[in-house]
């Protein structure tokens, strides 16, 4: 699933349409009517929590609205592997929050594979099992505990860098030479399984 | 009204609006409002060249405007194109007029084929425009799918296996046949009107995909028999009709969702008004 | 006249009033087209211009009608659609294109009426060349003061906002910041747009003009990728195109088929896209990647 879609609200496709797409939109033909079709549809609506708004123009859902359908049709093609680019970005906090426990539970129930590239672990850190950390052209890998330590970063980056616990969160708080983390050259790539 | 050249003229009228309907749809889905302007208009020198050299108007028509479908989509690989196909469109124009300064008919062809004469259609006419369009709709059906698919979501389409550059060309290619059928009837300026307007005003009415395109062949329909109807009754262009008449669809169908919003917006203060671009 | 020029300028070119006329309007409106129009490609607006261009020819079809000068037409339609144009852009970004094109179908509609009108009542067919092809020949020398009015007023407008419209053309966001009013630079903008498009409305027609404002703007963009320069540049190649496609117009008298010519406007548009076709083989690639380097600096 690539980092951004726009989808222009004057279109005129409902939810229910882009998940469809996800079954057999690279085939010819126009999409005849069927009862296993619309069942396969709502099934995967229902599993991304989205039958409230199947009906509704996809351009006019929210951020996180939108995210969930682009899961779903995602989803109908029966992949074993999920692999998506930022898929946070640009939601706002509770949105955020029902991504990751849509795609947490998503992993666990389908059971597969979700590969996610992300700039900011912290959302994801509940969820997630194994990282790959990149950052300075080096990597670190393994589960979270093991990567996400005050050690290993401050090893990956070069500066000294420090792993906060605070409730049940973590945060990476860079020491003097800041740039490395502002600039953003830091990317995580996250797996679920 | 419905005798001899009139019939003719309300059976071509209509064969071209049910396929500016179903055409217009997918541009208006993929923003292709520019092709269907610089087609038309490069089809005008085709039609042009053809009468100085006194072939049938559908032939020049039908190579002009599949070449420049050709071109389009080869200009369309670089990222901005905007300046050269401007100027390719004003060149064919401008070669059009030339064509057409050396024929005896000068003004008077110029201005039919700009901007149409549903009477100058005759009844041998009606079965290359019949064909063609046929075609053009069969085209448009077995493409609906992967045409959606890479109109909505282009990047996922393309991982998905649909062959997004292919489906650009074939498409053109169909933007140039139907410009190909139309062109003699409602004009090559007027073509694009009778493709946006009809597709836009639809999309304000439903969310179907499907059912916008049925709506967006029916408000062609009734475009284009309207425009013939008052064109016959004052006496004046169809090409006026077609254009206000579009016009007024289109503002119809803005009125109607800009309507729509405000009345789901009041008791429902969900996602939607948080989004600044849908509730301006 | 030197005497080997014979064969290349027909006999009685420049002590012909037409021709007297058509070089001078030619010359003077290619070289405001050519100021505006560098702006035009710079804000990448050359559809908007497109699109004005063809509106115009209801403006143009319209006084006809009335009975007044086409060129009056162009300068009150252009003006209209140009507040149509950047009330929409301002409310509306998304969907302008579709607005823009809706707008221009029924104007294109307006256009076939007040032509057919024109047909009709006068019971000749000239108008309908005359408005979309241009006959820069039978414009009469009275027209001259009003031509070079205009003229003034857009090449005016561009040269006083000089710089606060290429720093709106490369970030509305960066103008504002400098305190810039950016909407009021827009509409300046677009009202010496408007003009530009009418005059070469009068000289090669409307719905060609597009072709005398950006062609010679783009072509200078490709060859320098300074705005000043680019502006001069565009303003010569489009002299040179007018005037050549003057003089060859004026030959054509004698060329196949015997009798009518050939439009000027055909030569003008042909020599102006010939001249992009070059720049785009001679400098593509290596000022592109100046122009955007320079472009991301300028401020």
């Amino acid at each position: 699933m690539p980092q951004r879609i726009t989808l222009d609200p004057d279109m005129p496709l409902r939810a229910r349409d882009l998940v469809g797409l996800g079954i057999d939109g690279q085939r010819f033909g126009l999409p005849l009517p069927s009862t296993t079709r619309r069942k396969q549809v709502d099934d995967m609506l229902e599993a991304v929590d989205a039958t409230r708004f199947a009906e509704s123009r996809v351009g006019n859902l929210s951020g996180g609205e939108q995210q969930r359908i682009l899961i779903a049709h995602a989803l109908i093609s029966r992949p074993r592997l999920l692999l998506l680019d930022e898929p946070l970005a640009n939601l706002d906090l509770g949105s955020e929050q029902e991504v990751v426990d849509l795609l947490a539970r998503i992993a666990r129930e389908q059971r597969i594979a979700v590969l996610i590239s992300t700039h900011d672990m912290n959302p994801l850190l509940p969820v997630m099992d194994r990282i790959v950390y990149i950052a300075n052209g080096r990597i670190a890998t393994g589960t979270t505990a093991e990567v996400v330590s005050s050690e290993s970063l401050t090893k990956l980056y070069g500066v000294h860098v420090d792993v906060i616990h605070v409730h049940d969160r973590i945060l990476v708080v860079a020491g003097r030479r800041e740039e490395a983390l502002q600039h953003g050259d830091t990317e995580s790539i996250v797996e679920l399984v | 009204m419905f005798s001899g050249l009139m019939l003719t003229a309300w059976e071509s009228a209509s064969i071209v609006a049910v396929v500016a309907g179903v055409v217009g749809f997918f541009i208006v889905l993929r923003g292709s409002a520019f092709a269907a302007h610089a087609l038309p208009n490069g089809a005008f020198a085709g039609a042009a060249g053809a009468s100085l050299i006194g072939v049938d108007a559908i032939v020049g028509l039908a190579v002009f405007s599949i070449l420049g479908a050709l071109t389009i989509a080869a200009l369309g690989r670089r990222a901005r194109h905007d300046v050269a196909t401007a100027l390719v469109i004003v060149l064919m124009l401008g070669l059009g007029s030339l064509f057409l300064s050396m024929t005896t008919e000068y003004a008077p062809q110029i201005y039919s084929l700009l901007f149409g004469e549903v009477l100058g259609v005759s009844s041998s006419e009606l079965v290359p425009i019949g064909v063609i369009g046929l075609v053009a709709i069969a085209a448009i059906l077995l493409m609906y799918r992967p045409l959606m698919f890479s109109s909505v979501m282009p990047d996922v389409a393309a991982a998905r296996g649909v062959r997004t550059r292919r489906m650009e060309v074939a498409f053109l290619l169909v933007v140039a046949l139907t410009t190909t059928m139309a062109v003699p009837v409602v004009g090559a300026l007027l073509i694009f009107s009778l493709l946006i307007s009809p597709a836009a005003a639809a999309r304000s009415f439903t969310s179907r995909p499907l059912g916008a395109m049925g709506l967006s062949v029916i408000i062609a329909l009734a475009t284009v028999w309207s425009a013939i109807a008052l064109s016959y009754l004052s006496n004046l262009p169809i090409g006026f009709f077609v254009g206000s008449i579009g016009a007024g669809t289109y503002g119809a169908g803005r009125g109607f969702s800009a309507w729509r919003r405000n009345r789901q917006a009041s008791p429902r203060q969900s996602s939607q008004t948080l989004q600044p671009g849908v509730a301006g | 006249m030197p005497g080997f020029l014979s064969p290349l300028i027909e006999p009685g070119f420049f002590s012909n009033l037409p021709v007297q006329t058509a070089l001078v309007v030619g010359g003077v409106v290619a070289v405001v087209s050519g100021i505006v129009g560098t702006f035009t490609v710079m804000r990448g607006q050359s559809f908007a211009g497109h699109s004005l261009a063809d509106i115009g020819t209801a403006g143009g079809s319209a006084a006809f009608v009335l009975g007044i000068s086409p060129l009056f037409g162009y300068v009150a339609m252009n003006l209209m659609a140009a507040g149509v144009m950047e009330w929409i852009g301002i409310r509306r970004p998304r969907g302008r294109d579709l607005a823009t094109g809706i707008v221009l179908g029924a104007a294109l509609g307006l256009a076939a009426l007040f032509l057919y009108l024109d047909t009709t009542a006068s019971s000749t067919t000239g108008a309908t060349v005359n408005v979309l092809f241009g006959s820069i020949f039978t414009l009469p020398a009275s027209m001259v003061p009003f031509i070079a009015i205009f003229s003034v007023v857009a090449a005016g407008i561009v040269l006083v906002m000089y710089r606060p419209l290429i720093l709106t053309s490369i970030s509305a966001d960066l103008a504002i910041a400098q305190g810039i009013r950016v909407r009021l630079v827009g509409i300046g903008y677009l009202v010496a747009l408007a003009l530009a498009v009418s005059l070469s409305a009068v000289t090669i027609g409307a719905i060609l003009s597009t072709a005398l404002l950006i062609g010679p703007a783009a072509t200078a963009l490709r060859i320098t990728n300074r705005t000043g320069r680019a502006a001069v540049i565009a303003a010569g190649i489009g002299v040179t195109a007018t005037w050549l496609g003057v003089l060859l117009a004026y030959d054509s008298y004698y060329w196949f088929p015997n009798g009518g010519g050939w439009p000027v406007s055909f030569f003008v548009v042909t020599l102006i896209f010939l001249g992009y076709l070059v720049s785009q083989l001679r400098f593509s690639g290596r000022a592109v990647a100046q122009r955007r380097s320079s472009a991301a600096q300028a401020p």
